[in-house]
């Protein structure tokens, strides 16, 4: 089959690869329908995460039908079913699991020692993301095998194009648990950084959820407007201070709730801890670049939120503990939980409270994947979210 | 397709040809901005101008001052003009070390020969650079119609009230002070 393959730093290829089979009686295997780029790919396209080996097979966000089960998902899950794989692999029975609390899971990442070295414990397994999260093939292909399938999965219905619901497997439910960590309060200002895909739907999931303004801040003009048609007020961080505005909105208190949905690639053209981050980083001293938490621990109002669903991966330095400690500051974080919101998202798509197909911007075939892995990086040509279709 | 970056488009210029050519030359004003102050005498050696180690290491910071100007700046214009302005005071300082009987003055006109090239280069690249409009472009595309609210933003204001947000997210309650009672509250849930 042919699947999008990862060889090295901004190296992905579309390579002809062997087909996925049932290895567990727990697998199943799916024909991919409609598969996405995630901004989490960036991380490893970029190669800021640790831990992926060449010949590894990309991608998280990915649904189809099901073309084979093992023998122990009967009852849970037949051939024909139209089914979105959500990125985290879970089994359904540990104690995690059974709390809702998907993405760390404590049976699904098989490299779960490795995980444990490096975070002190295991998290769940993903697809398609580094030999840390178990090393699993991921969807960015014709098939996937899919792990603990008899719990690994969101059945979807007929009848609804696939780019509405795609995005159970990851975006909306992320945007929606970065809003819900927020637990927002019917006056409170949300403050969202970045504007890519799970910003959008973190700018949609706080206005459902009733915030009363909805900020946020990019400096690509069009995610900024596709923004603002969301319903939030922008900041151009090129054009005018964050800090400033968002004290201007706020009446000089700043806002409740902060959202990093940026992570660790953040920009900061020009200022001081930018540069100091880029040395560190290049001379591998600091691994991620946490311009965003720093200004959103400085912002925050007092007792306020500040919520984390952008991705960071090792040691972050300058981090102002001070203002966070004596402010009160909570910090909710995590890879999304998926399975535990989508039940609930799946109802108000086909209530048609929300579509979350607004976000696309390019739809191709798996062999122009790799061009769109750097335009979407470049945010070239208006990108903000890509489908492949194999 | 439209190849354009944050870069280029903010500088009003769908260009990104020009934009890697100025960071290049950026990188270049550095690299011997560095080899100037470093080795001065080997310098000064080479092109027979004993004596003048400590102007040749006085353009060698001009050099690296340039560079990360144009590398740091939002507009690399200015940067790339002084650049310009830079290589004519090489090429000045280089052409009186061709007179009078000079034994390495084959050296100085290599030297001279290719600070020319290279201010031919900056002369193209500033004056592209130059050409392009100080205002930024419009957005690319409109996607001022992607709501992604079937019923339109106001509309779907708070119509996920029905949500109940877990008790594990809850914030607790001591940390919940800004519901003023003056304002419209929506009930909260008992913890
Ligand atoms: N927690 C999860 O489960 C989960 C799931 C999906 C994605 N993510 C993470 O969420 C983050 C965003 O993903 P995406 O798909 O939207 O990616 P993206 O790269 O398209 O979006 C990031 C956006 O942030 C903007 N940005 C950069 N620096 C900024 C700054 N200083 N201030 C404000 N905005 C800034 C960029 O211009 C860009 O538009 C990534 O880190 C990704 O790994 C997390
Ligand atoms: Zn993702
Ligand atoms: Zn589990």
């Amino acid at each position: 089959m042919k699947a999008l393959v990862w060889h090295g730093t901004t190296d992905i290829r579309c390579d002809s690869v062997p087909d996925p089979q049932i290895e567990h009686p727990r697998d199943a295997i799916i024909k991919v329908t409609s598969c996405a780029i995630c901004g989490s790919d960036l991380h490893l396209y970029d190669h800021f995460m640790p831990g992926m080996k060449s010949g590894d097979i990309m991608g998280h966000e990915t649904m189809g039908e099901v073309v084979e089960v093992g023998s122990e998902t009967k009852g849970k899950l037949k051939v024909g079913d139209r089914v979105v794989i959500p990125f985290t692999i879970i089994c359904g029975e540990c104690d995690q699991c059974k709390r809702g609390n998907f993405s760390v899971c404590e049976r699904t990442n098989r490299n779960g020692h490795i995980a444990a070295k490096a975070f002190g414990h295991a998290t769940a397994g993903l697809f398609g993301y580094t030999h840390l999260t178990g090393g699993y093939a991921g969807g960015q292909a014709e098939y996937l095998r899919v792990p603990f399938a008899d719990a690994t999965h969101i059945k979807v219905p007929d009848g609804i194009p696939d780019e509405k619901l795609l995005f159970l497997s990851d975006i909306f439910p992320t945007g929606w648990q970065a809003a819900v960590q927020c637990d927002i309060q019917p006056d409170d200002t949300v403050a969202i950084w970045g504007a890519g895909p799970v910003g959008q739907m973190a700018i949609r999931s706080a206005i459902l959820l009733g915030a009363k303004q909805v900020v946020a801040i990019d400096r690509i003009p069009e995610r900024l407007a596709m923004a603002e048609a969301g319903g939030a007020i922008t900041i151009n961080f090129d054009e005018e201070s964050v800090i400033e505005r968002l004290n201007e909105l706020t009446n000089g208190k700043g806002p409740e709730k902060c959202i990093d949905s940026v992570g660790m690639e953040a920009h900061a053209a020009g200022t001081v801890d930018a540069m100091y981050d880029r040395v560190k980083q290049a001379t591998m001293m600091e691994t991620d670049r946490p311009h965003v938490l720093r200004e959103m621990a400085y912002v925050c109002r007092p007792a306020g939120t500040l919520s984390v669903p952008g991705v960071y991966g090792g040691l972050l330095d300058k981090i102002p503990f001070g203002a966070i400690m004596n402010k009160g500051l909570t910090i909710r974080t995590g890879q999304t939980h998926v399975n535990r919101w989508t039940d609930d998202l799946l109802r108000r798509i086909e209530e048609g409270q929300i579509d979350p197909s607004f976000v696309i911007t390019h739809t191709v075939g798996l062999e122009e994947g790799p061009e769109m892995y750097k335009i979407f990086r470049d945010k070239q040509d208006g990108c903000v979210k890509v489908v492949l279709k194999p | 397709m439209r190849y354009e970056t944050e870069r280029t488009r903010r500088r009003g210029h769908a260009d990104t040809a020009t934009d890697t050519l100025a960071r290049g030359l950026g990188i270049f004003s550095i690299a011997l901005g560095i080899m100037e102050v470093a080795a001065p005498r080997t310098l000064a050696r080479a092109l027979g101008m004993k004596g003048q180690e400590g102007l040749i290491a006085g353009y060698g910071l001009r050099e690296i001052a340039t560079g990360i100007g144009i590398l740091a700046s939002k507009d690399p214009t200015p940067w790339i003009w002084g650049r310009v302005a830079g290589d004519a005071l090489d090429l000045a300082t280089l052409a009186t070390a061709l007179e009078g009987k000079n034994p390495k003055k084959e050296n100085v006109g290599i030297a001279m020969a290719a600070v020319a090239g290279v201010t031919a280069l900056d002369v193209y690249c500033a004056q592209t650079l130059s050409r392009e409009s100080p205002h930024p472009l419009p957005p690319m595309q409109d996607y001022s119609d992607r709501t992604g609210f079937p019923r339109g933003v106001e509309q779907s204001r708070g119509a996920a009230s029905d949500f109940e947000v877990p008790r594990d997210f809850r914030a607790p309650e001591a940390m919940r002070p800004y519901t003023q009672p003056d304002l419209p509250q929506r009930p909260m849930p008992s913890m």
